[in-house]
């Protein structure tokens, strides 16, 4: 089973590495990462925090709409395109399980992205160490985004999937992708925002907006990455916002490693119906 | 030998109120090449669809290599190749066809062999995308002959295919059929198949509306056979009064005739003596049986 689900994962990974697209988008998350660090130099003496910490928030608000960009971007084609080739009913009569293709494409479609992030906040931090203004602290919460990162990277990878299984042709999977990314990352904050403004702390204020806050794993992602951090260097918006609203970041550690475990199992099951 | 590699059993399939097959009972016997033809939705792809275990009948029993449709068992045995069927094209041939090579546990070194054997040796490792239609089908191909297949199925297999790779590919088809296995291929090129498959099975509105080898159906169909007289100059006229035929142009005759019926022409043709300069005798075609059997009219009239 190893050997067949490698030899998948092994094709999709050489797939994704010459896709430029994918290229792009890594080097847009490097080129940013980089970018927001070495700008962001200003405010640190006067916030007495290290500018690993500053980058941290910075990087945060960049990969929460950078991630499922790129993990949408890989994922959505990887099965419509296979049907739309006529590959799929072909790969299914080999001696190979559903069970191997879905695991094997997402395993090498979650180390490309992997590899992205890596990049992105590796050189960052690398960049932040040789200049001497890190603190183990500051590490702290470069690994917490770390883990957010990928978690959102493999939930959308998940999505983009059954997206992939259910859409007819690749074009439509496309488009149902790019809705999916503006509805989660961008409109549901905005109609967020607009909410609590209009609520004023009322019962939405109050019940509503922190289940959504969790359930989202968007706003889950911010919430684990930004809730710890000084409030001062977190720009406003909804991670400013939800301070002191929102319940703790262990409720979004649990929402983030549900999300694409659950995401995959759908796309796993739309997948094993799906008459190819 | 073994059973059959494929056997259905009064199968049916719909799809929603069209009714793709309809009770079907086929068989396809090792070593055997059987043809499957039929009009443009005639049920050829569920067919195969349904025997590869893609789909599941709605109706009756398919056997596959001694077990159900699309058993992890008989998959290991079974090549298939899809109606114009394109690759990823950020993969070159030669991974492609490594992959395919690894999910059947085949060794890696054959790869190359075979790719050879299709003929895109110089091609094998540029991106298929920069591959041509026939190129691709090529390499759809040499997936087949990964493993020993024991039951082949192809979906028109050679559109697409220039007439050097047609010939290529009926020589792989016979390779694989001699080797036992049994090979099922739809197709639309009639005059291809004619003289490159053991048996027919034609498909009408998702029946089998015939099933053996052409001879028989031939015989079956009760076809007439077509006789050209061609005369000395200036005796058309007669030859034709004579055998009863129509004047084609000044110096030939055509006679439709029963094939029972033809020796005794034959014999009243050679009567004639110095009148008649050759005879050409044209049993009907593939495609004569096909019209015949799938309801369309013969060509030229029946007598």
């Amino acid at each position: 089973m190893i050997a067949r689900l490698a030899a998948i994962a092994g094709a999709e990974l050489r797939i994704a590495a010459r896709n430029r697209w994918i290229i792009l988008a890594a080097l847009v998350m490097v080129a940013f990462s980089l970018i927001l660090t070495l700008a962001g130099s200003a405010p640190t003496g006067t916030l007495g925090v290290d500018r690993l910490t500053l980058a941290v928030s910075s990087l945060a608000t960049l990969s929460v709409y950078l991630v499922p960009l790129i993990a949408l971007a890989l994922s959505y084609e990887a099965f419509a395109g296979e049907r739309e080739r006529g590959t799929m009913p072909l790969l299914l009569t080999y001696p190979v399980s559903r069970f191997e293709i879905i695991a094997g494409k997402f395993v090498a479609q979650f180390l490309t992205l992997a590899a992205a992030v890596a990049a992105g906040y590796g050189l960052t931090a690398l960049a932040l160490w040789l200049s001497g203004d890190t603190s183990p602290a500051g590490f702290g919460h470069l690994g917490r985004l770390t883990f957010g990162a990928l978690a959102l990277g493999a939930t959308f990878i998940a999505i983009g999937f059954a997206i992939s299984v259910a859409a007819r042709a690749p074009a439509i999977a496309a488009g149902i992708a790019v809705a999916v990314w503006l509805v989660a990352v961008v409109l549901l904050d905005i109609a967020l925002l607009g909410a609590l403004v209009a609520d004023n702390g009322g019962v939405f204020t109050k019940t509503v907006f922190p289940l959504v806050m969790v359930v989202s794993p968007t706003d889950a992602f911010r919430l684990l990455t930004l809730a710890p951090l000084d409030p001062e260097i977190v720009e406003a918006g909804i991670g400013g916002a939800s301070r002191g609203l929102a319940p703790s970041p262990d409720a979004a550690l649990v929402s983030l490693l549900a999300w694409p475990v659950a995401a995959l199992a759908l796309a796993g099951l739309l997948f094993r119906r799906a008459e190819p | 030998m073994s059973g059959a590699r494929a056997r259905l059993a009064h199968v049916a399939k719909c799809y929603g109120a069209v009714v793709a097959l309809d009770d079907v009972t086929l068989a396809i016997a090792p070593g055997e090449r059987l043809a499957l033809i039929g009009h443009n939705g005639a049920g050829k792809t569920t067919l195969i669809r349904l025997i590869l275990g893609l789909a599941t009948p709605d109706a009756g029993k398919i056997e596959v290599l001694g077990g159900p449709p699309g058993a992890a068992a008989g998959r290991r045995a079974l090549a298939y190749l899809p109606e114009n069927v394109a690759f990823h094209g950020l993969l070159t041939g030669r991974e492609q066809l490594a992959l395919y090579a690894a999910l059947r546990r085949e060794p890696a070194r054959v790869v190359a062999g075979l790719i050879e054997r299709v003929g895109l040796a110089d091609a094998m490792d540029r991106r298929i995308a920069t591959y041509s239609k026939g190129m691709r089908q090529r390499l759809g191909l040499a997936q087949l002959l990964l493993g020993r297949p024991r039951l082949v199925l192809l979906d028109e297999p050679t559109s697409g295919l220039d007439p050097l790779s047609r010939e290529t590919f009926y020589d792989l088809v016979s390779e694989l059929a001699r080797a036992g296995a049994g090979v099922l291929m739809s197709s639309h090129a009639l005059t291809e198949i004619e003289a490159r498959t053991d048996r027919i099975a034609i498909l009408a509105n998702g029946r089998v509306v015939a099933d053996g080898r052409l001879p028989a159906l031939r015989a079956e169909a009760r076809l007439p056979i077509r006789l050209r007289v061609e005369a000395r100059a200036d005796c058309a006229g007669t030859l034709a009064d004579q055998l009863g035929g129509a004047r084609v142009n000044g110096c030939s005759v055509e006679i439709m005739c029963a094939p029972e019926a033809k020796l005794s022409l034959l014999g009243a043709i050679t009567a004639l003596g110095p009148a008649v300069r050759d005879i050409e005798i044209v049993l009907p075609s593939l495609e004569d049986v096909f019209r015949h059997y799938s309801g369309g009219n013969p060509r030229g009239d029946t007598p």
